[in-house]
């Protein structure tokens, strides 16, 4: 049995349709992500797998309970961490944890092992107010509030929003962690590159699922080649290149511009040459063109394309 | 005036006990697209609050579009657009009134602001919600209608305060378009942002750490000093040794 | 167009496309010049007088008469006995009392001041003066009549009538007295509505909501735990409002202190249960605060007596301020503070409030909403 399945879930919000016939499965002791920017459905979809929302249409099952008919049940089993810091600012640290262990019946000291890992790293701040940490450090006690009364399932919406890279990267560390010690954990991130660090991967966009694999899979499925391409006069090449009769999409990559070309069945090697050549006589000269791997971005801006 | 759109010295701002910005000097030249990176909290929208006039300085000097920001406050105002995160436009407002609105504040006549209205609708592709209310359009496009409105008056540098935050990456990238063809016609940018690869888009960027700039040059150059594959990379080295060895301090 | 004007335009967008705060804003003007208008009356009619008569003749029928003739008074019981008013008074069934000495029109007869005394339940703050006019232009009335057209020529002295006038309960008429047990009802508003609505929609808008939703928590539980240190809260302030009246102002507290307290929680309970009914329409504490504001310290403040005699209003404002909890306390408050009257007479009101307070209570439980929608 599936530690998630959900047939077919909808949801709107007055006109706006927030999901749209969403389906998937979450296996045990996966560690599962929803890619994907704001405003895509993914703060929805969580409310509810935690039976905060009710679904228009369709059926979601948490731990083989049903979502909606056994919110009750599930809500003891279920470890939720809200999108943006929803914590109480005025408590210390500690005085969180205590509440929150409380509530489900159980205290600190009682389920110390199970929060070890991440609270050794609060602990030098056990007394200082939530709303005065760091935006790392909130995010962290918000993962251990909802670990203390040892969840079977931990669903974390958005939790490195707005925090950090160096702590955001310490953040997945411990998420590490935690599926080693077999917990089924969904987390929801706008951040393509944390997708790398899921087994599985949903790509959210506008209420809908764009594709759900792992992130090779996903990658894997890009099904052109994928070409990069530097000059020094970026814009005006980048410019140049959109014109180019071949030229299925250009997008701007940091430095390097990533591009596809409308040809699908020639050959990468011919590509690139003709980009080169292409470029040689727009006076270009600069420019070199290489062959990329398709990243989770490149996959997820393709498919909205595709979408659209 | 010398072609230095931004000028910063020594730029300090305290608030009691704590220093956000921490003696800061820097320059961007005209046209340039500067990112100005950092972690949140770093200093970052404290520094630009500075420079657009929104705050005064505790110590240190500034000058922007050549005129002095603890003095001259209202002439660097007129000359600057601003676009911030948190508020751009009025969301119970279209489009339309949004531009108008803005374009009245700073002094355009109604036929510059009629032309300019067209003119920016149709570049964007929001001929078709010019009158709906801001508040049901996608974050994506409020995101490149604030920016457009931004520079309805022309000005010769712009602030963006993380501009595309939460923004899908279709959108991201057609918003620093948007960036590259305001500084082809001469605008200075200045951006901030926690996307370290968007640094990859700007000219030259700078990178605030602790109220301090750590780090300063174009991207290529910093990554061959600090001998990195990416900004990312550069960043977590930056930001590290601080976290390390200052525990109990900083979070 | 300048930047001003430019501004001004839009502010004026803001307004019209807000819905909530243009309705609060046309509506609330209207509504008040409403209410004020007909709260604040100066005129009293139907006055419930009683009359004692321990020797009935013909002067007294014929200034009996004159009471009840003249569309103010109404009598509402003659007994023959002063004793026999405690119990008028204190049942609230007398407003106003006129007691006859015996040989009243003798006393004219023989040329001696006839004497009057005309009694005045004082716990109505404006009211209790204008009886007392009233009351005295009535006498003065049938005095002057008197003179003017002699009944006998036998009556040859000057006729007068001395009418002694005092009032019952606040006799010195002073205003704290009164305003202390609506203070009282005013200060529980506060700390139990508004603050309750507050509390609960300030877990909303956090966002912490969200976490005691989705733990064990029952509704009832979340709701007792936020609610209760308001009650405390609220209790503790009712006693040191009445302290502070008490030793700082001396105002009178004849009755029973524990009943008094129990009302008070009663009362608190009731409250509380609308701030909790108002937080469960709302995720704003800007809302909240304005629906609190509006739908519970504004009625009290109206419609509870505390300033405005209800005496006074129109019977539709009279009807309304029946289901302002705030009335019946505050009737509670001054009849046990300056009254001294115990439940026997004051069983009617605390049923109300107990009632009102047990289906609010249900309802704001019910109202919780296990859910974000």
């Amino acid at each position: 049995m599936s530690a998630v399945q959900v047939d077919s879930i909808s949801k709107r919000f007055g006109p706006t349709v927030a999901l749209d016939k969403v389906s998937f499965a979450v296996e045990k002791g996966e560690l599962f992500g929803f890619i994907g920017p704001d405003g895509g459905g993914k703060t929805t979809l969580f409310r509810i797998l935690v039976s905060l929302l009710v679904p228009d249409s369709g059926r979601a099952t948490v731990l083989g309970l049903d979502a909606v008919k056994d919110y009750r049940a599930l809500r003891l089993r279920v470890g939720y961490m809200a999108g943006r810091f929803s914590l109480y600012p005025d408590l210390s640290v500690e005085e969180n944890l205590t509440f929150f262990a409380s509530v489900f019946g159980t205290t600190v000291e009682r389920e110390y092992e199970q929060i070890r890992p991440i609270y050794v790293q609060l602990e030098p701040f056990r007394d200082r107010r939530a709303g005065a940490l760091s935006g790392g450090m909130k995010q962290k006690l918000a993962l251990c509030c909802a670990l203390v009364h040892r969840p079977d399932i931990l669903l974390l919406d958005e939790p490195t929003t707005g925090v950090d890279a160096v702590s955001r990267r310490e953040f997945w560390d411990l998420l590490g962690v935690l599926k080693a010690g077999g917990l089924t954990t969904i987390v929801s991130t706008p951040y393509m590159d944390e997708a790398t660090r899921c087994d599985r991967i949903a790509l959210v966009h506008r209420g809908q699922l764009l594709g759900v694999d792992t992130p090779a899979g996903i990658t894997g499925a890009f099904g052109r080649p994928l070409v990069g391409v530097r000059a020094r006069e970026r814009y005006k090449a980048l410019l140049a290149l959109r014109k180019y009769e071949h030229a299925q999409s250009v997008y701007p990559f940091g430095d390097v511009m990533h591009y596809t070309d409308r040809r699908l069945d020639a050959p990468v090697e011919r590509i690139t040459a003709d980009v080169k050549t292409f470029l040689d006589a727009s006076g270009f000269a600069d420019a070199t063109v290489e062959v990329l791997t398709p990243t989770v971005e490149d996959s997820f801006i393709a498919r909205t394309e595709s979408a659209a | 005036m010398s072609d230095l759109a931004i000028q910063a010295k020594d730029l300090t701002r305290t608030f009691g006990n704590f220093t956000a910005v921490d003696h800061i000097s820097f320059d961007v030249k005209a046209g340039e697209v500067f990112g100005f990176l950092g972690a949140n909290g770093a200093g970052k929208t404290t520094a630009i609050r500075m420079l657009i006039g929104l705050l005064q300085p505790s110590a240190g000097t500034a000058r922007v579009a050549g005129f002095d920001v603890s003095r001259e406050t209202e002439e660097v105002k007129r000359n600057i657009g601003y676009m911030s995160q948190r508020f751009s436009l009025y969301e119970d407002l279209t489009p339309r009134e949004n531009i108008r609105l803005y374009g009245g504040i700073y002094g355009l006549t109604r036929a510059e602001i009629r032309e300019r209205t067209s003119q920016m609708l149709e570049r964007l592709g929001f001929s078709s919600v010019a009158d709906t209310a801001v508040r049901s359009l996608p974050l994506g496009w409020r995101q490149k209608l604030a920016f457009s409105v931004a520079l309805v008056h022309r000005p010769r540098i712009v602030f963006l305060d993380e501009p595309t935050s939460g923004v899908d990456p279709i959108t991201r990238r057609q918003f620093w378009e948007l960036i590259y063809d305001a500084a082809s016609n001469g605008t200075t940018v200045l951006v901030t942002t926690h996307y370290m690869d968007e640094a990859e888009y700007c000219d030259r960027i700078s990178i605030m750490v602790a109220g301090r700039i750590a780090a300063m040059g174009t991207p290529a150059a910093l990554k061959e000093e600090f001998t990195v594959e990416s900004i990312d990379e550069l960043f977590v080295r930056l930001a590290r040794p601080v976290e390390a060895g200052k525990a109990g301090t900083l979070p | 167009m300048t930047a001003l004007q430019g501004l001004l335009r839009k502010e004026f967008f803001h307004i019209r496309r807000d819905r909530r705060t243009a309705a609060v804003l046309i509506a609330l003007p209207v509504v008040q010049v409403l209410l004020f208008g007909y709260a604040i009356r100066t005129d009293v009619d139907d006055v419930r007088l009683a009359v004692v008569d321990p020797a009935p003749d013909s002067a007294t029928i014929e200034l009996r008469n004159r009471f009840a003739a003249g569309g103010v008074f109404r009598t509402v019981a003659v007994v023959p006995r002063t004793e026999d008013l405690d119990r008028l008074f204190e049942s609230g069934t007398a407003q106003q009392a006129i007691v006859f000495y015996p040989g009243f029109a003798e006393d004219f007869g023989s040329g001696v001041p006839a004497r009057l005394l005309i009694l005045t339940d004082a716990t109505e703050p404006n009211t209790g003066s204008l009886l007392q006019s009233y009351a005295q232009s009535v006498v003065d009335g049938y005095a002057r009549s008197l003179r003017a057209a002699p009944a006998s020529p036998a009556l040859q002295r000057p006729v007068s009538i001395v009418a002694q006038s005092r009032l019952r309960f606040n006799p010195t008429r002073e205003s704290k007295n009164l305003f202390v047990p609506g203070l009282m009802a005013f200060v529980l508003t506060i700390i139990s509505s508004l603050m309750t609505a507050i509390s609960l929609t300030r877990e909303k808008e956090t966002g912490t909501m969200e976490a005691l939703l989705v733990s064990p928590l029952r509704p009832w539980e979340i709701i007792v735990g936020k609610v209760t240190p308001y009650l405390a809260i609220g209790f503790i302030s009712v006693a040191a409002v009445l302290v502070e009246a008490l030793l700082v102002f001396h105002v009178p507290l004849r009755g029973s202190v524990p009943l008094l307290l129990l009302e008070g929680a009663l009362y608190i309970l009731v409250s509380l249960s609308l701030g909790i009914l108002i937080s469960a329409r709302t995720s704003s504490q800007r809302i909240a605060m304005m629906f609190a504001l509006l739908g519970t310290m504004l009625p009290n403040i109206l419609l509870s007596g505390f300033i405005f005699p209800l005496e006074s209003m129109p019977a539709a404002l009279r009807a309304l301020s029946y289901v302002v909890p705030g009335r019946w306390f505050v009737a509670i408050a001054r009849g046990i503070m300056l009254k001294g009257i115990g439940l026997e007479y004051v069983w009617r009101e605390t049923l109300f409030l107990a009632a009102m307070a047990t289906v609010l209570l249900v309802a704001s439980i019910r109202s919780f909403n296990e859910r974000l929608e």
